[in-house]
């Protein structure tokens, strides 16, 4: 039950202004706190959209767990799912301080209602592609969420703390993989090529459309929920991305990528924005699939959770 | 401008760990590998390849779990448990490769395959020594709770009792491993409650998941040759001596969870642990091994 007003006489354009001052102060706001609903339907649709994101983001990468080629590689890819499912945890919960419910936001994944990012409905053809997700996508995971450590919501912003840790473990173990890739066998070097060619534009794509496309971005900066434009974060991930392909010895997929000696920054070629919104809108190579994998862990175990439920209920458990 | 890995970089620190996993090549580093006095290196390898290999298989079926749970928290149990078993494998199967124990895995692994991975994917099925009950498929949450709580009974039983081993290596692994099998099986036990003093659907499902499990049992405990000299040279334990242990505390679960229990399986010779498997072992290795096998040569 929500907590009542602390002082019923007071308000809201006098509530407006403590929230916009502890917001422009850099301060948190608490589930406690009043916030306007707009952030607060926001931030659930953002925390929702990211949790979701965590959960199918298990599964491109799950599918290689019953066959990785070897013990470690096994123990690192589980370790490293598992993280997943725990920060999908984490920020359903935050998303629970907002009023919101597990169940409620699972429902509306698997109902299409709510979206996930769309680059998890790109298949995994090889283990290369292990590698290049904890490279890339996690690379721009990072990029993305490093600054929502600041974030003005304070369970948000704490839950990104320990998840941003633990997708820089993740970056590392698939840059390491990589590299012991392109050590091995020509066979190797050729699948971790394959691999960046097919998951480079899409991990562009990660940052979401250009900022003259971006109907949301300017409120939510407002808001401090988001502290960087799209394409300044795309901007840095490229510049962080281009020396590590060089170490790796890959060619990253554009033609037109190339340094600017005025500016120090890199330009790249056009991303095909159409390509991201027929995915995002469900017409991706694995987004039926995806889904259709959601809805059988809820529906077909179904039956274990109200057996749990009413064991609780016979035994006085707390549910 | 901020860097994104400024402040990440700070908490891990530097060194060869720069990623989970690296700088731990040799599993066993640290760890006293000689064999005792009196013990045949062959028998030691034999029986570290039988709890090695227990442990792999278990841990490729609570796999399979993953991204089909029923909810978060059972995702990250069934890793956390998969992951224990692992750990546990590789040092086994790690032993089993120092003193000598590797089949025919060294004449298809190249020389820059580990032994723990030769031994784990350039080995065919007759050369497992894993019991019937942990190469079982599956079937649903119930019947998989079950076989999980039978299967870390048994081996919590064994590895209380190895902690005292003459083999240093063993009675490392068993020291470790109680902690972590006290809690897969406590966490199996409290499904088994919940399911079968569940609802009416849980508590049928869980029934059948016992009676499918069960005949698992009748080659359990009985001892193979090499289990019988090692357990007289002080290095393994007899399986026999758990037998009484393991059915004491499944009665107790399975009566406090209202389910009833099957009458004991007559014991029969050791199949499992002298390679004798069905097809389903078959298999889950076709899964497991298959891409090491395809690229004989790589290096991961």
């Amino acid at each position: 039950m929500p907590a009542p007003p602390l002082d019923p006489v007071v308000d809201e354009a006098r509530l407006q202004e403590l929230f916009d001052a502890t917001v422009a102060a850099e301060r948190r706001i608490e589930p406690r706190d009043w916030m306007p609903e707009g952030y607060r339907r926001t931030l659930v649709r953002q925390i929702a959209q990211h949790a979701h994101s965590e959960i199918i983001g298990m599964q491109p990468e799950g599918d290689w767990l019953l066959r990785a080629p070897s013990l470690r590689r096994k123990a690192v890819l589980l370790a490293k799912v598992q993280d997943e499912a725990g920060h999908g945890m984490y920020l359903y919960s935050a998303a629970e301080t907002l009023g919101a419910d597990r169940t409620d936001l699972t429902d509306r994944l698997i109902d299409g209602r709510q979206k996930y990012s769309s680059i998890f409905n790109y298949p995994t053809l090889t283990f290369a592609d292990v590698g290049v997700i904890g490279w890339l996508v996690d690379g721009a995971a990072i990029c993305n969420q490093v600054p929502l450590c600041r974030s003005s919501y304070g369970p948000y912003a704490r839950a990104m703390i320990r998840v941003c840790k633990e997708e820089s473990f993740h970056q590392r173990q698939g840059y390491e993989l990589l590299l012991t890739m392109m050590g091995g066998t020509d066979e190797q070097r050729a699948m971790v090529q394959d691999a960046v060619d097919r998951w480079w534009w899409p991990s562009l794509m990660m940052f979401g459309p250009p900022d003259t496309d971006s109907p949301n971005s300017a409120q939510s900066m407002a808001w401090g929920i988001k502290r960087h434009s799209n394409d300044e974060l795309r901007q840095r991930f490229v510049d962080m991305t281009v020396p590590q392909a060089e170490f790796l010895g890959v060619r990253l997929p554009d033609p037109d990528l190339a340094l600017d000696p005025e500016t120090g920054r890199h330009r790249f070629g056009p991303i095909d924005w159409d390509e991201l919104k027929r995915v995002i809108s469900g017409d991706g190579p694995c987004n039926a699939e995806r889904i259709a994998r959601r809805r059988a862990a809820r529906d077909d175990n179904a039956w274990a959770l109200e057996a749990a439920s009413a064991y609780a209920q016979k035994h006085g458990a707390r549910s | 401008m901020e860097t994104v890995y400024d402040a990440l970089d700070a908490a891990h620190g530097g060194g060869g760990q720069w990623a989970f996993g690296t700088g731990f090549d040799d599993p066993l580093v640290g760890v006293d590998t000689t064999v005792p006095d009196g013990v045949d290196p062959a028998d030691l390898g034999a029986y570290c390849l039988m709890l090695g290999d227990d442990a792999l298989v278990l841990a490729q079926r609570l796999t399979e779990w993953i991204t089909a749970a029923p909810e978060l928290e059972e995702e990250v149990a069934f890793g956390n448990t998969a992951l224990d078993l692992l750990g546990q494998a590789r040092l086994l199967l790690a032993r089993a490769g120092s003193v000598g124990v590797l089949g025919s895995s060294r004449d298809r692994a190249s020389a820059t395959v580990p032994d723990e991975d030769a031994l784990a994917y350039f080995r065919d099925a007759d050369e497992f020594r894993c019991t019937g009950l942990v190469a079982a498929v599956n079937g649903d949450f119930a019947r998989t709770m079950v076989r999980l709580l039978v299967a870390s009974t048994v081996r919590l039983a064994v590895l209380t009792r190895l902690r005292g081993s003459r083999d240093p290596v063993l009675a490392a692994v068993a020291a470790k491993g109680v902690h972590e099998l006290a809690y897969h099986r406590d966490h199996a036990a409290r499904w088994v409650l919940r399911l079968g003093d569940g609802t009416a659907e849980s508590h049928s499902r869980a029934q059948a998941g016992v009676d499918a499990v069960w005949p698992h049992l009748t080659d359990l405990f009985t001892a193979t040759d090499v289990e019988q000299r090692l357990a007289a040279a002080g290095v393994a334990v007899d399986p026999a001596d758990v037998r009484e242990e393991v059915h004491d505390v499944l009665a107790t679960v399975l009566t406090r969870a209202t389910l009833r229990v099957p009458d004991r399986p007559g014991d029969v010779p050791p199949r499992g642990r002298t390679g004798v498997h069905g097809p389903e072992l078959t298999e889950l290795l076709g899964t497991l091994q298959g891409l090491a096998r395809e690229h004989p040569a790589a290096t991961w």
